[in-house]
């Protein structure tokens, strides 16, 4: 995304001169600045458009089948008691009262979101992991630092998104994906980050089980996320797409002769 | 009074012309002449909201940099070597160039390096592409959550070293508890110091209670350097007695000397071997020096509560305060005397007994408004 913007600001610096009056200073570019290296814009703009030809561009469909889904216990969903209205189409059925959740459509949602995923890591953008049940909070802390990405298992302080300039301090970046490993905070409410990110149009990948409202989430994946076994699954997958996506990065820039070949081109090889 | 700041519609148009050419040139020279009043509450900043001064790294670094120029400019003003001046030169110099009778230390001239002046503040906390640095920065205090993220790891891993004993069949209850000798957690300013960031009465309390689950385990002993990292040791709770040597004059007899301090007199106390019980006071008897009978008792109860009393030949002297202040000192000058006679249970006896304490107690100062230091003017209803 940084990269986006560095690329289109080379482009619009030969436009005339900008002014814009902000609270009575003055700022004025200046005027046309040749870029140093014409060849690194076409490069980075090639590296960047390259995945989006393909539709599994990073082959996440491999990484997971219907059967690895199954013995995790992800098609497990709460009672029907507890069932949300906006879950019952995302369901196989009901079993004696418990809710099952259709696989089909959660290997179709999980490629879905594992796809987006490795794309955002891919332009390295921020990735935030977000669970609220303390069960897995070390091992959601774990997993994002192994990715080297950012995890927030802790209480959501109000204005961490909304008010990130006062909280954090001026000029701080957001993060471009936030991912629920659970949608539910610990009173078995909505989670407040699922709003916020909707307010801050960050988008959202999010495990939702039975109980859980999937409207504001972008990628909803329809599953269980109560079962230890399951949440250790979804956080393999996800560090598995990030750490992909990261290499394939490291691996195109090389190949493009962007930045220096070091003797670690075959440590990157495809894992 | 509300001071409204004027401005100038020609000022604000001034500035918006170059945004926006498309303005009529001729519009813009009729309506620069009014004036339009814009009230100061506009202009105020809300100075609370921005909370502590915050430094900029290229701020400190100057004023390191002017902190070393001046220390050689001191040196030399001193005539000392401006190599190795260290802090306690700067010190003294300071307190001699400008010398200052101000009872607040804080309030004194003083020249020390930035780094003890300005509080400590957090670097940025991110680079240059805008990713932050620690993986749980999102959180709001990642200092704090990242040592609780590690304790509880290290709990998983004792666990996990426990399981591994147990399918050998090397587990044994009472084995390898950890030691961590005479120390304290460090109180809940001391770890915001060491986070660099503030933390609630909460957070402190579960951090406390994660490293006594912790300490619990068995075999935590293996983390006893994270441990320790935590807490502080406890100085030693009984000072050791500062007692007075014995020394041996030239007939042989053993004697030791001791001071004592009451009020406003100060006695100095010789205490002599002999077996007479002959006590001296400025020269004279006591019972001369002491009439009345509560200043000798106060002079005999040390050697009456170790029951040595016709052991000691006793010379003393004292000078200030009052009768009874002279005799408390006394009393004080010879029970340390003694410690140097007597073992170290004795010794310990003495000092439950409150004979080795010296008594905090004088006379406070009489305050304007009042009679006396306590005593205020009669009340008058009118």
């Amino acid at each position: 995304m940084a990269v986006r913007a560095l690329t289109r600001g080379f482009r619009y610096s030969r436009a005339a001169t900008v002014a814009s009056p902000c609270g009575g200073h003055h700022y004025v570019t200046a005027p046309s600045v040749k870029p140093p290296q014409p060849q690194a814009d076409d490069v980075t703009e090639k590296i960047l458009n390259q995945p989006l030809e393909k539709p599994d561009f990073f082959r996440v469909a491999e990484l997971f089948s219907l059967k690895d889904l199954f013995d995790a216990r992800v098609h497990l969903g709460h009672k029907k008691g507890c069932r949300h209205r906006l879950m019952e189409p995302y369901l196989y059925g009901c079993r004696l009262d418990h809710d099952i959740i259709d696989l089909d459509q959660t290997m179709e949602h999980l490629q879905l979101a594992l796809n987006f995923t490795a794309h955002i890591a891919y332009r390295g953008g921020i990735i935030l992991f977000v669970s609220r049940r303390r069960q897995f909070g070390h091992l959601v802390e774990t997993t994002a630092k192994d990715c080297g990405e950012y995890a927030h298992t802790r209480y959501w302080q109000g204005g961490l998104l909304t008010n990130a300039n006062i909280q954090y301090g001026p000029g701080v970046r957001l993060p471009d994906l936030i991912i629920f490993l659970s949608t539910l905070n610990n009173v078995f409410q909505q989670h407040v980050g699922i709003r916020d990110a909707a307010k801050m149009n960050i988008p959202t990948v999010g495990v939702v089980d039975s109980n859980c409202n999937p409207s504001l989430v972008t990628y909803p994946v329809p599953g269980n996320d109560d079962t230890p076994a399951a949440v250790e699954l979804y956080c393999r997958l996800f560090k598995m797409t990030i750490n992909r996506a990261k290499d394939r990065r490291k691996q195109m820039e090389l190949l493009h002769g962007l930045s220096a070949p070091t003797s670690q081109t075959s440590r990157y090889a495809l894992k | 009074m509300a001071a409204s700041c004027v401005r100038t519609v020609g000022s604000f148009l001034g500035k918006c012309t170059k945004c926006s050419s498309s303005i009529n040139t001729v519009a813009t020279q009729v309506l620069l002449s009014r004036q339009v009043c814009v009230s100061s509450a506009l202009c105020r900043k809300n100075l609370a909201a921005a909370g502590p001064e915050k430094f900029t790294l290229e701020y400190i670094q100057k004023q390191v940099e002017e902190y070393e120029i001046g220390k050689r400019h001191l040196a030399n003003m001193m005539g000392e070597d401006s190599e190795n001046f260290t802090q306690e030169d700067i010190d003294k110099s300071i307190a001699y160039l400008f010398p200052s009778s101000l009872f607040e230390k804080r309030a004194r001239p003083l020249m020390k390096h930035p780094d003890e002046i300005f509080p400590k503040q957090r670097a940025v906390q991110w680079g240059a592409d805008g990713r932050p640095f620690h993986f749980l920065f999102y959180t709001g205090k990642q200092s704090y959550y990242s040592l609780m993220h590690d304790l509880y790891g290290k709990i998983l891993k004792i666990e996990k070293h426990q399981d591994r004993l147990r399918a050998k069949g090397l587990f044994s209850q009472d084995a390898q508890l950890i030691s961590l000798g005479p120390s304290r957690w460090l109180t809940k300013e001391e770890l915001e110091l060491l986070l660099v960031e503030t933390i609630s009465t909460h957070d402190y309390d579960r951090f406390i209670k994660l490293m006594e689950r912790m300490l619990a385990m068995p075999y935590s002993s293996t983390e006893e350097e994270f441990v320790q990292r935590y807490r502080r040791q406890l100085e030693a709770q009984s000072m050791k007695q500062m007692m007075p040597p014995l020394e041996k004059d030239e007939n042989g007899v053993a004697f030791s000397t001791a001071e004592g301090r009451r009020k406003t007199s100060d006695s100095s106390v010789i205490l002599r071997d002999c077996g007479s019980g002959h006590i001296t006071i400025n020269g004279q008897d006591y019972l001369q020096y002491f009439p009345v009978l509560q200043d000798r008792e106060q002079l005999m109860f040390p050697l009456q509560f170790m029951g040595v009393l016709g052991r000691f030949n006793l010379e003393c002297t004292v000078s200030g305060g009052g009768r009874s202040s002279q005799a408390g000192a006394l009393r004080l000058a010879i029970s340390r005397a003694l410690l140097s006679f007597l073992s170290e249970g004795d010794g310990e006896a003495m000092r439950q007994a409150g004979l080795l304490t010296p008594d905090p107690r004088v006379r406070e100062r009489k305050k304007p408004g009042q009679e006396g230091a306590r005593r205020k003017f009669t009340w008058k209803k009118r």
